[in-house]
């Protein structure tokens, strides 16, 4: 048994590394078959819906994407905010990323939407939907975002300023490139959050994938057909965001 | 080189650092600030530096006032060399990017222009073969050399160097003091900070004994340590080169 450990003295021969690689994937499937083959018979009838899956895949990438870029706005202007010595601006921004993060999303789906929204009377769901998603998790990129701005030491502040930078030179070139380093890996993890949590815009009526698996669902009483092929799509959008950043973090790494 | 203080008082929140500190000091290439630490050296250094602001008073260099605002003091920055006591450098730039950086960025040059200076800084300091590497990568001595290349490439009037070799070991503090007495020969006037009195002695013009909220004794550096006038900078000596 010797040869599944993995040590800095002693590496694992390769084949040791394939090989429990390998056994992994076989207690996985048996685990499935063993969960899933009594009730799983269905095919027919879902296949027949491929297209509302479809649909409500691109829906979902569509929203994901959208809310993605908002959100990191969204974070990095409340990451600044948060720093302002501008007493207003900066509580603000507390405000904003404490009550964001204190409150589940299903609750700022709903209260965004058929309250604050509905009475600006702004009904269009998908753009609203993005907008509520961008928010909740634009607050938890501002809490990855300051602490990766914090973990640059003040001694980068100071050299940029002796050089003669200007606040903005000194975040675009010193400060930017070293939170990015820094922050990268979770924010991988919020990403991924992202996606999956645009299930829930499913109860504004948006047509996106965990909506449509419900639709299949109702319609033709299969719910383990209708949610195998959800639970798959949505790992083939958040397993590439997680291979995409290991490959970013290479990029930027260096020594310190 | 000419530096003085007109009744300059610094507190960081509670803690008074320089109070009504008055002092002048004329000098061709060295002057080396001594003294207990917290006895505000370093705070007037960074003073001098236009990092910090006076609460109160004036500093002045070479008969000149420093400005107030920011964006003039920032200005005023870019005309001189500082140099901190470690982590100058960006740690995500190579050492020929971090002497590069400030030439494109604030000094205007092309890159082409910033790269063959930024080449013939660290040939200077024998540290061509270390042009490509990430400041990780490089010694202690190795990174304070870049960051006086760096300091020097923008070709200031003037260098401030805070406690450069207080982070390092003696072999590298040797090297970065070599590295100081090769400016001398360059004749760019220095301001040092410095803990390393045989150095201070040997190569400073003048040195001034930094405590208690001011500058306590300013001398030419063999007066200084011969026979010191102030019982203060007596008492700091004899304690210091006790061993």
């Amino acid at each position: 048994m010797n040869f599944f450990f993995d040590r800095p003295e002693r590496p694992a021969p390769r084949w040791a590394k394939a090989l429990t690689i390998l056994l992994l994937i076989l207690a996985y499937s048996v685990l499935c078959l063993w969960a899933f083959s009594g009730s799983v018979r269905d095919w027919e009838k879902v296949w027949s819906y491929r297209e509302t899956f479809v649909k409500g895949w691109l829906m979902t990438i569509g929203i994901s994407a959208a809310a993605l870029v908002l959100s990191t706005v969204f974070g990095a202007v409340a990451a600044l905010a948060r720093r302002s010595s501008f007493l207003p601006l900066r509580y603000s921004s507390v405000l904003y990323v404490e009550t964001v993060r204190g409150l589940p999303l299903l609750v700022l789906v709903l209260f965004g939407y058929y309250g604050v929204m509905f009475k600006l009377g702004w009904e269009e769901r998908i753009s609203g939907g993005i907008l509520i998603l961008s928010l909740f998790s634009g607050a938890y990129i501002a809490e990855i975002l300051r602490a990766g701005i914090e973990s640059v030491g003040r001694s980068q502040w100071d050299s940029a300023r002796a050089i003669g930078m200007t606040s903005f030179q000194t975040y675009r070139q010193i400060i930017f490139p070293q939170v990015l380093r820094q922050s990268l890996p979770p924010l991988a993890g919020q990403f991924s959050s992202l996606i999956k949590d645009s299930s829930l815009l499913y109860v504004i009526a948006i047509p996106e994938l965990t909506f449509s698996a419900q639709q299949v669902n109702s319609a033709t009483y299969a719910t383990f057909e209708a949610y195998l092929p959800l639970g798959i799509l949505y790992l083939v959008l958040t397993l590439p965001i997680s291979l995409w950043t290991k490959y970013l973090e290479k990029r930027v790494s260096y020594e310190s | 080189m000419k530096v003085e203080l007109r009744g300059v008082s610094k507190a960081f929140g509670e803690q008074r650092v320089l109070e009504n500190a008055s002092f002048e000091a004329e000098f061709e290439h060295t002057l080396a600030l001594v003294g207990p630490s917290g006895g505000g050296k370093s705070t007037l250094l960074r003073l001098l530096a236009g990092l910090d602001r006076p609460d109160a008073g004036e500093v002045r260099v070479n008969d000149s006032a420093l400005p107030g605002p920011e964006e003039e003091l920032r200005r005023y920055r870019r005309t001189i060399g500082i140099v901190f006591q470690a982590y100058n450098l960006f740690p995500h730039l190579s050492a020929a990017e971090n002497v590069i950086l400030p030439l494109v960025e604030v000094h205007g040059l092309s890159r082409a222009a910033a790269r063959s200076r930024a080449d013939e800084e660290l040939q200077r300091f024998r540290l061509a073969g270390h042009a490509h590497k990430q400041p990780g990568q490089l010694s202690g001595g190795q990174r304070q050399r870049v960051a006086i290349a760096r300091a020097l490439a923008i070709r200031p009037r003037f260098l401030l160097l805070d406690e450069p070799t207080s982070a390092l070991d003696p072999e590298m503090t040797a090297e970065v003091l070599d590295v100081i007495v090769e400016l001398r020969e360059l004749g760019k006037p220095i301001v040092l900070v410095t803990h390393e009195m045989g150095f201070a002695r040997h190569t400073a013009d003048l040195v001034a004994f930094v405590a208690d909220g001011g500058v306590r004794e300013c001398a030419p550096a063999g007066e200084f340590f011969s026979s010191p006038a102030s019982p203060a900078t007596r008492q700091f000596l004899e304690k210091i080169l006790k061993y």
